[in-house]
């Protein structure tokens, strides 16, 4: 194939040629979405130095104070922890919730930079990219982001011995999948947001706060009034928690559940994922 | 020039060479109950430059959104390289540069990150695009900033860079909505002269803009846009020489007699427009019509006899003057 059209060197001195459209958009249709994810990365990089302070401190202070000094005033032969010591119990949730933080971070103010705030989204917009693509790209990176963070923090609770089974690594898996369960519907909703009047810190107080609180991460969801239970039920930070710790002390529970906590996820994921990809579509093509 | 295997595979119908590389009929685009654009029809054909000129709100930057496959349209018939760009947006927006009214780089990269990210959304290897990248900041002037994060450029800065991106993959179609506003005069001729070398090499412009000169200088032809409608096309000497006489005399009066003075000006030349700050008299020839106002006794502040001009065009049909 010969590109025998004059093309637009500026300076044309160096003898640069692109290649032809078409060639863009083949590439653009196959790949766009990474394409847009490097650049998220690339932004991330702009302040890796505070994700990985974060990532590894995070972790190490979280572990001391609740596993370390919060587990000598709470009684550790407990049956309702699973039959292990209360670092141990905790060391699942936590890797959990801090996955979930970060993605109501990741899912939120990005989100709004892109349409309202600095408008990122609009110049990828008009290149070859569709804003499927574009979302997909955030997502990507953000998973990255999570599965790094989670594998430093599966590090952290390896070192502390909180992690008693060989199957504990799977723990990464379970707090990205968690943290994307939560975050994509977290994401259609920020992209649906034409109107910054302070909505993030509503959610952040009314709905992930509760949520944390009510998802058996510091003690056992039974031990709550069934009235308040139901919150924990369909909080994916409860199911993303009990997954988490099958894997991280072979907690018992009957298979079906923990099938049932693997479908609740990647069903809110997903979900999220069809919402988000129609919102920008809408949003972006206005 | 021998021109255009645009179409190299074939497989995309671009039209012959030097054919219709933008169509559009009866284009609409409607917000709730505005419409923004109005059914609009043109063709520009390969290579020329084509300006959509009108006032706030006539509805340029949407048509341009339209035409770069970002906004979809309600109604009427587009096509780009004989691409819907509905159905083909990867494909229509991979042959253009855009550069937005409103900047969009991405403020917390640096500069020339910008133009290597931009470049990678086209699938455009690093080693093209780390060479472009720097024959483009030269070519905007930025060269010195090319380590900088954009929150740090000024705002003519900014849009350099903007056009600078929109040249990355080396588009045959370039948009340019309000390419200079915000840029110093300097800058400004800096770019037209880099516009025209591009127009020269055969690229396809299309622009809109506020200032006369420009479109003046770089348009081949142009539409003149309303409230979404075309109110008149050609090229600007057509344009003018349809809708305005020759020559204009501009008298001053005073900011409180310019409208007092208008009746006593009745019946010299072709038309007179009372403006607040001037008159504007409408005569094929400027110094004869200026004798007779001097023969009735009127003795304005200031005179001056000029050629007409677009901005003439534009007043005339759309009884707003163009830089408010
Ligand atoms: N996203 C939108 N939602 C609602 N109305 C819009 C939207 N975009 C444009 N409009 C309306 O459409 C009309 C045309 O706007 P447009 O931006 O195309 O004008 P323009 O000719 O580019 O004006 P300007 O010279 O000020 O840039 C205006 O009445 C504007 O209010
Ligand atoms: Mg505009």
């Amino acid at each position: 194939m010969t590109d025998a059209a004059p093309r637009t060197g500026v300076a044309g001195r160096t003898g640069l040629r692109a290649h032809p459209p078409e060639v863009s958009a083949a590439r653009a249709r196959r790949w766009g979405a990474f394409y847009y994810a490097e650049q998220v990365l690339r932004v991330m990089k702009g302040y890796s130095w505070s994700i990985v302070m974060y990532s590894v401190g995070q972790p190490v202070a979280y572990l001391f104070a609740m596993g370390v000094g919060l587990a000598t005033l709470v009684d550790t032969g407990n049956a309702a922890f699973g039959g292990v010591s209360y670092l141990a119990f905790i060391a699942p949730a936590l890797l959990v919730s801090a996955a979930v933080m970060t993605a109501a971070n990741e899912f939120t103010f990005p989100i709004m930079d892109g349409f309202k705030w600095r408008r990122i989204y609009y110049g990828p917009h008009a290149s070859p990219l569709t804003p499927q693509q574009i979302a997909a790209g955030q997502i990507i990176a953000v998973t990255l982001r999570l599965l790094l963070q989670s594998a430093i923090y599966f590090a952290a609770v390896a070192l502390f011995g909180a992690s008693t089974s060989g199957w504990g690594w799977a723990g990464i898996l379970v707090a990205t999948l968690t943290g994307l369960a939560f975050g994509l519907p977290l994401m259609a909703y920020s992209a649906s947001i034409t109107e910054d009047k302070g909505q993030f810190a509503l959610v952040m107080r009314f709905i992930v706060m509760p949520l944390f609180l009510f998802s058996g991460t510091f003690f056992p969801l039974d031990n709550l009034p069934v009235a308040v239970r139901w919150v924990g039920w369909i909080s994916p930070i409860w199911h993303g928690t009990e997954l988490g710790r099958v894997f991280s002390f072979g907690y018992r529970e009957p298979l079906l559940l923990t099938v049932l906590h693997v479908a609740f996820l990647a069903a809110l994921a997903v979900l999220g994922w069809v919402l988000t990809r129609r919102r920008f579509t809408l949003r972006l093509g206005q | 020039m021998h021109n255009h295997a645009l179409t190299p595979t074939g497989t995309l119908t671009g039209g012959p060479p030097n054919g219709t590389v933008i169509s559009a009929e009866n284009l609409t685009k409607t917000y709730g109950d505005v419409a923004a654009v109005d059914g609009i029809s043109f063709a520009v054909p390969a290579g020329e430059s084509f300006g959509l000129l009108g006032p706030n709100g006539a509805g340029k930057s949407t048509t341009m959104k339209m035409i770069g496959g970002v906004t979809r349209r309600t109604a009427g018939q587009l096509s780009i390289m004989g691409l819907d760009p509905d159905t083909h947006g990867p494909e229509v927006r991979a042959h253009l540069g855009v550069v937005p009214q409103q900047d969009n780089l991405d403020e917390e990269l640096r500069v020339r990150d910008n133009l290597l990210v931009y470049g990678r959304y086209f699938g455009l290897p690093m080693s093209y695009l780390r060479p472009k990248a720097d024959e483009l900041l030269e070519f905007a002037q930025l060269t010195d900033k090319a380590k900088s994060k954009v929150d740090a450029l000024s705002g003519g800065m900014k849009r350099r860079l903007t056009i600078a991106r929109s040249l990355i993959n080396e588009p045959r179609i370039l948009l340019l909505d309000e390419p200079t506003t915000g840029l110093d005069p300097q800058a400004r001729h800096i770019l037209w002269d880099r516009l025209f070398r591009l127009k020269e090499q055969g690229v396809t412009l299309i622009l809109t803009t506020h200032y006369m000169d420009e479109a003046e200088q770089l348009c081949d032809r142009l539409i003149v846009v309303d409230k979404g409608r075309i109110m008149a096309e050609g090229s600007p000497a057509q344009l003018i020489r349809e809708h305005s006489t020759r020559e204009v005399v501009e008298l001053r009066f005073g900011s409180e007699r310019n409208a007092t003075i208008g009746s006593r000006l009745e019946g010299i030349g072709e038309r007179l427009e009372v403006l607040p700050d001037r008159v504007l008299m409408y005569a094929h020839d400027g110094e004869s019509a200026l004798e007779q106002v001097s023969a009735r006794g009127l003795r304005p502040l200031t005179s001056l006899v000029r050629r007409s001009s677009l901005e003439d065009v534009f007043l005339r049909l759309t009884g707003r003057s163009l830089i408010d």
